[in-house]
């Protein structure tokens, strides 16, 4: 006997880690993990709803975010493969040519 | 205490080490291991939450296909070790950590005082299996499905333009 708040709150707790990851590291790499991670814990409240609801729909989203997760990737890695070719570098903080 | 309950607490303690431990680890190879540790957990509560199909799903695109794909750029741009950035505290951080927490208490906040069932709907039982969630994809939601793959198309499409040597 799980209650739901359990879930969502564990939820929560790994959202805000992700947070964290991406306001504090500086490899790209990483802080794209970081948001991996956020994605996946909005799943599993999508998934608790949809299990303590008797509703199918919050699955079939959470197939559609896996989805447009793996899209999100690949672009992404390319976006920091291309980045790595032109600077040399990972490291967000020498990136700055767009910073005010 | 029943043993649902159990598996439940030491999954949670576990998925939330390993998040922490991925966002603390100065090697980028590390960090994904315990990424990849993280999604295998989350799989597991999947399971307890009895979505059989999305738990498979989980493994094989998130820890094995997403996953494998960034520990192949992180070797491709050897970003091992001798390239670690050291790591540096700084005000902007503090606060940024300071802000999270706030957001997490919130949250929280809001999730303890929810009104929520505290058992699994009986009808979850059979909403999770590939055959039920293939007729609901299959029927309602055909058209979105549809619409994936021009996005993963789109997607193909771009990340091999942009990981090209040059632009034509």
């Amino acid at each position: 006997m799980i209650p739901l708040y359990y879930y969502i709150g564990l939820s929560a707790i790994l959202f805000c880690i992700g947070v964290v990851g991406v306001l504090t590291l500086r490899n790209a790499i990483v802080i794209f993990m970081s948001i991996e991670l956020m994605l996946n814990s909005v799943n599993l409240s999508l998934i608790a709803f949809s299990a303590y609801s008797g509703d199918p729909a919050g699955q079939i989203l959470v197939f559609f975010v896996i989805a447009v997760a793996a899209a999100e990737s690949a672009v992404g890695l390319a976006i920091i493969i291309a980045l790595f070719r032109n600077r040399l570098t990972v490291n967000i903080d020498e990136v700055n040519v767009m910073k005010w | 205490m029943n043993l649902e309950l159990i598996l439940f607490f030491i999954l949670a303690v576990a998925a939330i080490v390993s998040a922490i431990l991925m966002i603390t680890r100065r090697n980028p190879v590390t960090s994904a291991l315990y990424l990849v540790l993280n999604f295998f957990i989350i799989a597991v509560l999947y399971l307890l939450l009895r979505a059989q199909f999305i738990a498979i799903i989980q493994i094989t695109v998130y820890a094995g296909a997403i996953m494998v794909l960034f520990l192949f750029v992180i070797m491709l741009l050897n970003l091992g070790e001798g390239k670690l950035l050291p790591w540096k505290l700084n005000s902007a951080k503090s606060i940024a950590t300071l802000f999270a927490a706030a957001l997490l208490a919130e949250v929280l906040y809001f999730v303890v005082n929810l009104k929520s069932p505290s058992t699994v709907s009986p009808a979850a039982e059979n909403i999770g299996t590939v055959e039920s969630i293939g007729k609901i994809l299959f029927k309602s939601y055909l058209f979105p499905f549809e619409i994936t793959s021009v996005l993963l198309l789109a997607a193909m499409v771009g990340a091999i333009l942009l990981a090209k040597k040059k632009f034509e």
